[in-house]
């Protein structure tokens, strides 16, 4: 500690980091506090277009390759908490402020739906209290920072799925699955950072990195590079522990689910990521051997296994779910081809799912408010009677499947460069083959909404509900257009993780 | 007619008369215990998570002994709920309060710039109450929502 006096010098652009995080963790116990319903909408509807204006100029800072960091209460690394924010971050930060902000639109029109009003004020703190987590734990170079904020989002993820209940009780075990399950992750995760914290006798990911070089060949390292790989696993649905997720996503309410489908699951990939790249060595044997003969199949059975069933889902809610375990299936294989371009298609698909799966699950939201159910009878003649919400609903699922102009083709298209740049002709094949059964089950919901008589006649929803949908749709069309915000940025972060 | 809940809570208040006396008086040693160690949580082992558990267990040996609407009318759902938020609230406050004034987050030397080692001192106190309090509320609320439930079987029927 300075002993000197020290006056106070930091101006408020020093602070964003912390205040990316911060900021929603204020306004999760005011809500309580006030207990106001419309007032909590508000609040927390500011807190998160402050989050994302935070992380627009986060993502300005560090455009020019540098790295801002924070070092919490004055406290210097290793000793104290560093925050460390670089291109790789910075991408993900955006993609968790900019869903959340576009998510509490839609639940200004939809909430009362699926969740009584006087939960409402506990609901958005909660859901306020997720932000903080997921941002934090993306933001942080602190290892054990990344296991409390990763507690904190996940034990208020459990209670907002469990928020399914007031529609369909089997929300309760829904979320119980999954608090099992991510307990399960968490601790296989907090055993990992013993091991590595018994190896280096540091928690800061630099100082890390730098000792774990030292040892070399360290058994205890890697033993637990291998927990949290299994932990971070479980929490990313990786695919043979993927088995809370179709059912959490099911019965949480829809807020929920676009939220969680968004930004959840990719922030756990975040956190692999940054533990192989900025804490192990990627160049390691170990590292290698594992994502070689472990991931990269386990990645290419999620692919095509999970888009294989969720053909024949008849809850659309369900297909969509399984349709996501593939697509985390595409984002691990990136990752575990341990190439630049791989992991640069890792990063893009992150942001360019985050929105197309927002897109799908939002318009099914909105088909929801009519039909009570996500059925897939339900939806018949839909494309006539909700026309706008069922174009949205077109250009998320064509973005699904990676259309040219979308959004998903990029990231696809750089996933089949990097496989056949390193060679792998029979995975590039499975991902087209993945991708054709992307088309059947996209193309079974066109069908049910445009070419089917109409059974009821339901009329569109209100504007305020198709706005979110809307902005999401666009993002889908623009990130498939201009790519400078996805893939510039990921090619920067791969050039920082790989250095 | 006396309904299942009423007759469990007779059952419950019949007796056990010592414990009963025993009880009025342990509860207010244990909240003085639990805020010695709140307070002494700076400078010697303790602090603001067990001074939390410490004080929410005479409420929760309270409502044991008591029965829950006792406790309830010292201590309401609403306010266990808002005071819990409150905790959070300081310990958040006392970070924002160091970055107005120009430090990092949660750096104590904002608080008394000239006496840093002062500083340091009442920051710790302040975010050490800011965990006690919600701790505290925590604890019972868990309790309250666990207890409020009717049981299945009473006593009577194992």
């Amino acid at each position: 500690m300075a002993s000197e006096i020290k006056q106070g010098t930091l101006e408020l652009v020093n602070h964003l980091p912390i205040l990316q995080v911060i900021t929603p963790m204020l306004i999760a116990p005011l809500l309580v506090v006030l207990n106001n319903k419309t007032l909590s909408w508000l609040l927390s509807f500011l807190g998160t277009l402050a989050c994302l204006f935070i992380s627009i100029l986060l993502i300005q800072g560090v455009s020019d390759g540098s790295i801002l960091t924070y070092y919490l209460g004055g406290w210097v690394p290793p000793i104290g908490i560093e925050y460390r924010i670089d291109a790789a971050n910075a991408i993900l930060l955006f993609l968790i402020s900019i869903i959340s902000v576009i998510v509490l639109i839609f639940s200004y029109s939809s909430l009362h739906a699926e969740i009584p009003e006087e939960k409402h004020t506990l609901f958005y703190s909660c859901f306020l209290l997720c932000l903080t987590g997921l941002l934090g734990v993306v933001a942080t170079a602190d290892i054990f920072n990344v296991f409390v904020f990763l507690e904190i989002s996940s034990l208020s993820t459990y209670v907002l799925v469990a928020q399914g209940a007031y529609l369909d009780r089997r929300a309760l075990s829904a979320s119980f699955n999954y608090l099992i399950m991510g307990t399960i992750g968490a601790t296989f995760f907090v055993i990992g950072i013993g091991y590595i914290y018994m190896a280096t006798g540091s928690l800061n990911m630099m100082d890390i990195a730098e000792r774990a070089s030292q040892l070399g060949d360290n058994r205890t390292i890697q033993a637990g590079f291998a927990f949290i790989v299994v932990g971070m696993g479980l929490k990313l649905a990786m695919v043979p522990l993927h088995i809370w997720l179709p059912n959490a996503y099911t019965f949480a309410p829809t807020v929920v689910t676009c939220f969680l489908a968004a930004t959840a699951t990719k922030v756990a990939l975040y956190v692999l990521i940054r533990f192989v790249f900025s804490v192990f060595n990627y160049e390691d044997n170990f590292v290698n051997e594992l994502f070689f003969l472990l991931l990269m199949p386990l990645a290419v059975i999620a692919m095509i296994a999970a888009s294989v069933i969720a053909i024949f889902k008849q809850n659309l809610k369900k297909l969509l779910a399984y349709s996501s375990l593939a697509q985390i299936g595409y984002m691990l294989l990136g990752l575990s081809l341990m190439s630049q371009k791989g992991l640069a298609s890792s990063l893009v698909h992150m942001v360019n799912h985050g929105f197309t799966k927002a897109a799908l699950f939002m318009s099914l939201g909105a088909f929801m408010l009519n039909t009570k159910n996500v059925y897939i009878k339900s939806l018949r003649g839909l494309g006539k009677s909700m026309p706008f919400t069922s174009a949205a609903f077109v250009i998320g699922g064509l973005s699904l499947i990676g259309v040219p102009g979308t959004a998903g083709f990029i990231s696809k298209w750089l996933l089949l460069e990097a496989t056949l740049e390193t060679g792998y002709w029979l995975v590039a094949i499975l991902i087209i083959a993945s991708s054709l059964f992307a088309v059947i089950y996209i193309w079974k919901i066109i069908e049910v909404l445009y070419f089917s008589e109409c059974s009821e006649s339901y009329s569109e929803v209100s504007v305020l509900t198709l706005i979110p949908i809307w902005i999401l749709a666009l993002f889908c069309v623009f990130l498939g257009i201009n790519t400078s915000l996805t893939v510039d940025v990921a090619n920067m972060a791969t050039e920082i993780l790989f250095k | 007619m006396v309904s299942k809940e009423e007759k469990i809570k007779n059952e419950t208040m019949k007796h056990h008369l010592i414990l009963k006396v025993i009880t009025k008086f342990m509860v207010g040693v244990i909240v003085l215990f639990g805020l010695y160690v709140q307070f002494h949580g700076d400078y010697s082992p303790g602090g603001g998570f067990q001074a939390g558990v410490i004080i929410a267990a005479a409420f929760i040996l309270y409502g044991i002994v008591m029965g829950l609407e006792n406790v309830q009318k010292v201590m309401p759902i609403w306010f266990a709920q808002k005071a819990a938020a409150v905790g959070v609230l300081v310990y958040a406050l006392t970070g924002f309060f160091s970055i107005i004034f120009g430090f990092e987050f949660l750096n104590y030397h904002a608080i008394s710039p000239e006496h840093p080692k002062h500083g340091q001192h009442y920051g710790i106190i302040l975010v050490e109450l800011g965990v006690g309090i919600t701790v505290t509320f925590v604890m019972i609320a868990i309790y309250y929502s666990f207890a409020g439930r009717t049981p299945r079987l009473d006593d009577k029927e194992w």
